[in-house]
């Protein structure tokens, strides 16, 4: 990548996958789709495909790493060996820890935490594929997770990332926006709340610029807002059905 | 972290924030007293120490020949590495690196990566065989809190003072000659860290104050003023125009901090 020959965004304004500046990728949100987790979640963003669970509240383990005056929110971001171009080790990455951390910072503020004194509630997320953006995207499928778990909840979090493309600020920023691109700025969001829960950038934008990006990246947030909600129902739906027949 | 701050303490800390002043008496937007040291470490090809307050953070560099990454086989290679020492805190361990220190790491490294600090492609010995690889690495000995923006201080002040050995290439063999030449640099990023306490932004948090604090956002500024990286953290949020106005202030921090640093 270090020719730049590829201009990423043609004269028409449409990006290398057609989209406009502002259009999120396709997006595919199924909720439940583990038997064994208490809570779970499926999300495709573009060529993102990625698995959310949710363990818990249940005792911790070590125990010693409980705390008496509330639960421990742990997260786990994993990335599957085959999940990218080269096969990726699956000994935790530095990156997949950092991302591990600040995944959990990002859900952390939606949780009562001090509901389940002495508990843990785990969460892992596994990208079978990734695409650019699977942080975001493993924000939005995690925390649908454990909504599904039946975890109290002050808001859903849902995440997603505007940055510098060419000359042109961008929604959703695929693999190859991503690498060869200005800036990225991955935000996760509250809607409900108006809190700003994660918020990363890397690159180099002004601050105007910067302002732009955040505001076009909480717009993205909303929208997909609204497809985590009718995941959410679509499940309760099928549960509705099934019962009445 | 789990906070070691006594509930009296954490409300004196709240109250007196709330009144615009702190336990330290600092103003909310004033940072503690930055003392810079360079090349105290002959044996490192860079080094700076840093006094923020208290805290206290030694950065060494080494620059050796290694393989560039194939994408891009023909910029020089940086690495970033934290140790959070056991002598710095009760609450540090020995052992691999944890999430907090790697986090520190990965900070400082985007920071330095994102504003080109470094003129990578001037690294390049052989394209696609031979560059320069520069280790920066962190080393806490004293935590009192803002280890990040002490951390990056320390990191682009200890670069700025590194040397890159001379070589030539003979007959396709690279060979190191005696002598040395600055690294080059393009751009001194500059690392802002705020807290959000009682949800007012104050700028350096120490110890205690990072202990009870909701969450912290940490802003890396170019020479232009513009933001080339931001990492927030913690278990708070921000509402969105907290983030716009922990911009501006890191912006005119910065700014403030350039003028009078000497490096």
């Amino acid at each position: 990548m270090n020719e730049k020959l590829e201009k990423l965004i043609d004269k028409k304004g449409l990006r290398l996958d057609g989209r406009k500046a502002d259009e999120l990728r396709p997006i595919k949100i199924e909720v439940g789709v583990l038997s064994n987790a208490d809570g779970s979640a499926y999300i495709e963003q573009g060529k993102n495909k990625i698995l959310a669970a949710v363990f818990g509240p249940r005792e911790m383990h070590p125990k010693h790493l409980s705390l008496p005056d509330r639960m421990v929110l742990r997260c786990r971001y994993h990335m599957a060996p085959f999940s990218v171009q080269e096969r990726k080790s699956p000994a935790p990455s530095r990156r997949e820890v950092e991302l591990s951390k600040v995944i959990r910072e990002s859900l952390e503020p939606s949780l009562f935490v001090e509901y389940y004194p002495r508990t843990g509630i785990d969460v892992f997320v596994e990208v079978l594929q990734a695409d650019g953006g699977t942080r975001c995207a493993s924000i939005t499928a995690a925390s649908l997770a454990i909504a599904d778990a039946g975890i109290p909840m002050r808001d859903l979090v849902v995440a997603c990332a505007a940055g510098k493309v060419d000359d042109t600020m961008v929604l959703d920023l695929m693999d190859t926006e991503d690498k060869v691109g200005v800036a990225d700025v991955p935000v996760a969001f509250m809607p409900n709340l108006n809190a700003i829960t994660l918020l990363q950038m890397d690159g180099i934008l002004t601050p105007e610029e910067f302002e732009n990006a955040v505001n076009l990246a909480m717009e993205g947030c909303k929208k997909i807002y609204a497809l985590q909600k009718e995941a959410l129902k679509t499940k309760y739906m099928s549960i509705k059905e099934e019962v009445e027949e | 972290m789990s906070s070691l701050v006594t509930r009296v303490r954490q409300k004196q800390i709240g109250q007196l924030i709330d009144a615009g002043k702190r336990l330290d008496g600092r103003g909310l937007g004033d940072y503690r007293e930055i003392k810079l040291e360079q090349g105290l470490i002959e044996r490192a090809e860079g080094s700076a120490r840093v006094l923020l307050g208290k805290t206290e953070v030694l950065v060494g560099t080494k620059v050796e020949t290694g393989e560039p990454f194939p994408d891009i086989p023909n910029e020089g290679v940086l690495t970033v590495n934290a140790e959070l020492v056991p002598l710095a805190s009760s609450t540090f361990e020995p052992g691999p690196p944890d999430e907090n220190s790697i986090e520190l790491a990965r900070i400082v490294d985007r920071g330095i990566r994102e504003s080109k600090a470094i003129d990578t492609e001037k690294l390049c010995i052989e394209p696609g065989k031979k560059v320069f690889v520069v280790f920066v690495d962190i080393y806490v000995l004293n935590h009192d809190g803002n280890l990040i923006d002490a951390s990056a201080l320390a990191a682009v002040a200890a670069l700025l003072n590194t040397k890159m050995p001379n070589y030539e290439i003979k007959d396709g063999i690279v060979k190191i000659k005696a002598g040395y030449t600055p690294l080059p640099m393009k751009s001194q990023p500059i690392t802002v860290t705020l807290g959000k306490i009682n949800d007012k932004l104050i700028i350096d948090p120490w110890l205690e104050e990072e202990q009870i604090m909701d969450a912290r956002l940490s802003m890396a500024i170019n020479d232009e003023g513009n933001i080339c990286a931001i990492q927030k953290g913690g278990t708070g949020y921000f509402t969105p125009q907290q983030i716009l106005e922990a911009s501006k202030i890191a912006q005119e921090k910065a700014a403030e901090l350039r003028k009078k640093l000497d490096w």
